[in-house]
């Protein structure tokens, strides 16, 4: 996949590699026996947001959760078909799932900070990998809270307990985690359904600044935050794709009537 | 009822009503739950008068540091009954609280379902019902009579197996009561099994658990049967972990039972001690072990 001419950003292979960055082929996903997605084809683009969008139990969130094998955590579940990550398959066995988590940043639902210090918050992920040299510690903490634009509502107070933070801030202390081991990708699953307006605000600004570092896939039930902050929409219904395209050509002229449909409110 | 007959004061009038007979039963019913709580607070405040009552005369500090007197002697105190309850309770917990807790988080964290976590939650719970004697028979057997006399080891051992079982499903239900929103934030950072049970469930779980140990401590502080059949009793200084080993419980149980006032008025003032050292260690691991 790499190239080594010096003008590797412009070549055919390159373009190719940035378009199909993460790669679901012909995949189904099952929860026992009940099927949750049915043959997804989906190329997600690096460094763009993508949004998933659909009504509640389209399956949107367990494709997500297969990116970083979340997934794996339930008992009984299985799965056929591929999904590559800038070329690589996530299912290979060589691959350790442990690596694969660490360059995957996930953000859930409900913000959820673990009950220690806001700092020991955000260097977990290198705590965790053996990292405890202070000076790389107190950088990363720095980085990550400017990156999730934090820092300067809590530098003064980083020693004391992140449960003392708003919702808002906690939701970006929860991103500033993700980020902190500088992933590939940023998966994000309804962020803001938690978040009052203004909040909801900070994060989507958030999104768009995060996007020139990190490709982005984002699970909203909220279509103008897809509008708003993503390039690119999947719209799901019943664990089907019914349709994948550029967020405006989506919205205003959607191909599918089903598309159509959900858009406009008239279901889901 | 016909509706079209009912005019606006009926309704009114017939919901004042039925909310005015509404509004006595509630009452009634909180008085009821109010002098219920009073009538349980009965047994548990005159425990208590009485022991300060008949124990606090011997209560001094010299009584720490002399032994039981013997038959008909007055004076002495219970200084070697005391240590010799702290070292075997201190065994108990050495030997139930890591075995209890590792089991409980392999029943909770690694395998919820396998049948052997379900085996173990299965013998706990019915261990919990078991008679205290029965754990000191079987102590016997399987400590004193292998290694031929009453020992303190013995006394722990017997505890061990007493605390062990509610030192489980207390510290199981600790571990449950740790929001999946954790894990999950761990697990997606990339930690593994271990690293996310021993730096965010654990930690997380601690005052819980904690709290079920000193249940268990509580409890087995307190048992005389287990300790009867397996460190019996001994007028000396704790020597040897070996030997056998004098506790409050077997002292209270002697003592209260002889014929001589000075023995029987020591055997209160060794259950208030007892009572007072449990409530100590509560208070103390509450404080240590507290959320912060």
């Amino acid at each position: 996949m790499e190239s080594n001419t010096p003008t590797a950003d412009s070549t055919p292979a390159e373009t190719a590699r940035r378009a199909d960055f993460i790669k679901v082929s012909r995949f189904n996903f099952y929860y026992g026996r009940k099927q949750a997605l049915f043959g997804i084809d989906l190329s997600i683009p690096q460094r763009e947001v993508t949004a998933f969008i659909g009504p509640s139990g389209c399956g949107k969130s367990t494709l997500l959760r297969n990116f970083n094998r979340m997934n794996d955590l339930i008992d009984g579940v299985r799965h056929d078909g591929e999904i590559t990550i800038n070329g690589r398959s996530i299912f290979d066995p060589r691959l350790e799932i442990i690596a694969l988590r660490r360059s995957i940043g996930m953000v859930f639902q409900k913000s959820n900070p673990f009950p220690k210090s806001i700092y020991e918050n955000v260097v977990y992920s290198l705590r965790i990998a053996g990292q405890n040299n202070r000076k790389t510690l107190d950088e990363t903490v720095e980085r990550s809270l400017r990156g999730a634009a934090l820092w300067d509502e809590v530098k003064d107070r980083l020693h004391d307990s992140a449960l003392g933070l708003s919702g808002g801030q906690m939701q970006r202390l929860c991103i500033a985690r993700a980020i902190a081991n500088k992933p590939e990708v940023l998966l994000m699953d309804e962020p803001c359904s938690a978040l009052d307006p203004i909040a909801t605000a900070k994060v989507e600004e958030l999104i768009h600044a995060l996007k020139r570092e990190f490709t982005i896939v984002i699970v909203t039930h909220n279509m103008q935050q897809a509008t708003r902050c993503s390039d690119n929409t999947a719209f799901f219904y019943l664990g089907k794709l019914i349709e994948f395209d550029r967020t405006a050509k989506l919205f205003s002229n959607p191909a599918q009537k089903q598309t159509e449909d959900y858009i406009t409110g008239r279901f889901g | 009822m016909d509706l079209s007959t009912v005019t606006h004061s009926d309704i009114f009038h017939g919901s004042m009503a039925r909310s005015g007979t509404r509004a006595v039963g509630n009452r009634v019913l909180n008085v009821l739950c109010v002098v219920l709580a009073l009538l349980t607070l009965i047994p548990l405040v005159s425990i208590i008068v009485l022991l300060l009552q008949k124990g606090l005369p011997l209560l001094r500090w010299d009584i720490f540091t002399q032994l039981p007197p013997a038959a008909g002697m007055v004076g002495g105190g219970i200084g070697n009954a005391v240590v010799g309850t702290l070292v075997m309770v201190g065994l108990a917990l050495v030997l139930s609280t890591p075995l209890g807790v590792l089991s409980a988080i392999y029943v909770n964290e690694y395998a919820p379902n396998s049948r052997l976590s379900n085996a173990v939650r299965f013998v706990a719970k019915l261990l919990t019902g078991i008679p205290s004697i029965i754990c000191g028979v079987f102590a016997y057997a399987v400590v004193v009579l292998t290694t031929g006399g009453f020992s303190a080891w013995a006394g722990g051992f017997a505890l061990a197996i007493l605390t062990l079982p509610t030192i489980i499903l207390t510290a199981e239900q600790a571990l449950l009561g740790v929001p999946k929103a954790h894990r999950e934030a761990s697990y997606g950072l990339g930690a593994t099994n271990y690293q996310t049970i021993w730096r965010i469930v654990l930690p997380d779980a601690l005052p819980a658990i904690m709290t079920g140990v000193m249940l268990a401590v509580a409890r087995a502080a307190g048992e005389t049967a287990p300790l009867i059949f397996t460190a019996l009793f001994s007028q000396y200084w704790l020597q040897s972990l070996k030997e056998p080993t004098a506790s409050l419980s077997v002292l209270i149980y002697n003592f209260s039972t002889l014929p001589f006032p000075h023995q029987v008025q020591m055997a209160w003032t060794a259950s208030l001690v007892l009572v007072i050292l449990v409530t100590i260690a509560n208070v103390t691991a509450q404080l240590v072990f507290r959320k912060k």
